[in-house]
């Protein structure tokens, strides 16, 4: 029942975005002209793992990006109120958002990941893994704030603020998985920092919709 | 006397706070011995108890943030915002003060090896974003619940933070760092306890005259409604 309601949920998100197409192209622009702007940032000679630490950069911003989209819809045609009346847990609307942030990023990603390969270096399997992992954190903290955002006046000025602070851990554990020689201490960093903070997001969401 | 103290509990907790510092800085530069570092060191007994207030500060209010949530206690709002102002300005010090320290420890402004104070500069932030959240959502229920929720997450945060930041060591300093002086002599520790002591009295003095203004100002525009 709770996972059908979360289904629903996300399937909406996933049609809405496949017909107006509203987020995921400008995503993907995103990821790609940041790329292009890194490699103009770093001087010649500076090392592969500046561009590494640079595709991290890269990622969250374009998250971000995502996430001010993510409750749009729903503020502009007053759906909120509707999905907080509805017969079911509320924590399935941030579980629902959280999974098409995660389609989108997973997405974005699909093309950043072998733009960077082709642009700056190769990319490994514990990066690979980093990404995933970093991806389910910034998906399960993004989507609560951005819904606290959204019930702020200032709205996409204020997500980055409370957003950055909280991420800075997952670029920690990220940077770890991909320029280390040891990346499963890093790995495993990014799994307690996701299990703790959805489980914190799953239970507190009720609170930032309902009064 | 017990009356005049339940009566005048600030006034009682001011003093104490006033005493307690008097007596800290004493002790810091009268009584507590130089050690290798010098005069320097002395500004760790501020640094250290400053900082552990501020710890202190955002952990009250995070059980401040609880009760909101739990109980649905109203006055825990302001608490918590109150507590969380103080944890800010006290970790504006450890900042500034370690930021001192730093300077005359290994001659730089700032030190990214020294974990505290990068911790502290990542507190500074997620706690400032707090009040732009808090003022730009409408007195009321819906804000208490987005600042209790936000607060809490600081809890969740501190713990992680150290965490995180002492892995990034490993990458942004492959160097071993030894920042560890010599262990505290027993004078040491006793001047250490009497700064820490004084500066979680001046916190609490802080936190109840801020809230005691803010609860004014609370009943004071009530007053305005009720006789527009």
């Amino acid at each position: 029942m709770y996972l059908a309601d979360v289904g629903a949920l996300a399937r909406k998100d996933l049609l809405l975005e496949l017909r107006a197409r509203d987020t995921l192209p400008a995503m993907l622009l995103f990821v790609l002209s940041t790329l292009v702007v890194f490699h103009f940032a770093l001087p010649g000679n500076s090392s592969e793992l500046a561009a590494t630490g640079l595709l991290w950069v890269a990622i969250v911003f374009t998250a971000l990006l995502g996430l001010a989209r993510a409750f749009a819809a729903e503020r502009e045609q007053g759906v909120f109120d509707g999905l907080v009346l509805a017969p079911s847990d509320r924590s399935a609307i941030w579980l629902g958002k959280a999974l098409s942030v995660l389609a989108f990023l997973g997405l974005a990603e699909l093309v950043a990941l072998p733009a960077f390969a082709l642009f700056f270096s190769p990319v490994d399997g514990p990066m690979i893994l980093g990404v995933v992992l970093a991806d389910l954190g910034i998906a399960a903290v993004g989507t609560l704030l951005a819904a606290m955002a959204a019930a702020s006046r200032a709205r996409e000025l204020l997500l980055p603020l409370i957003f950055l602070p909280l991420a800075i851990p997952i670029i920690i554990g990220g940077v770890g998985t991909s320029v280390t020689d040891d990346p499963a201490r890093y790995v495993w960093f990014l799994v307690l920092y996701d299990a703790l903070f959805a489980i914190i997001c799953w239970a507190s969401f009720e609170y930032v919709v309902t009064e | 006397m017990s009356t005049w103290l339940r009566n005048n509990r600030l006034v009682a907790l001011a003093a104490l706070a006033f005493t307690l510092v008097t007596v800290a800085v004493a002790l810091v530069f009268f009584y507590a011995p130089l050690d290798a570092d010098g005069l320097n060191q002395k500004i760790f007994y501020f640094h250290v108890g400053i900082a552990l207030t501020a710890y202190a500060c955002f952990g009250w209010g995070g059980w401040k943030a609880l009760r909101v949530l739990w109980k649905r206690d109203d006055n825990a709002d302001l608490e918590s915002y109150v507590a969380i102002h103080q944890g800010v300005i006290f970790g504006a010090l450890t900042l500034v003060t370690g930021s001192i320290w730093a300077r005359y420890r290994w001659g730089h402004w700032w030190e990214w090896h020294e974990d505290q104070l990068v911790l502290f500069l990542v507190l500074f932030l997620f706690y400032a974003a707090y009040f732009m959240l808090r003022f730009s959502v409408p007195p009321g229920p819906r804000r208490a619940n987005l600042s209790a929720v936000y607060a809490l997450f600081g809890v969740a945060l501190v713990p992680v933070s150290i965490l995180a930041i002492r892995l990034s060591e490993r990458f942004i300093h492959p160097v071993a760092f030894d920042r560890h002086g010599p262990n505290m002599s027993g004078s040491q520790f006793f001047t250490f306890c009497v700064s820490w002591a004084a500066m979680l009295a001046l916190a609490a003095t802080l936190y109840h005259v801020e809230l005691a203004g803010k609860r004014i100002d609370v009943r004071l525009r009530e007053l305005r409604e009720a006789l527009r």
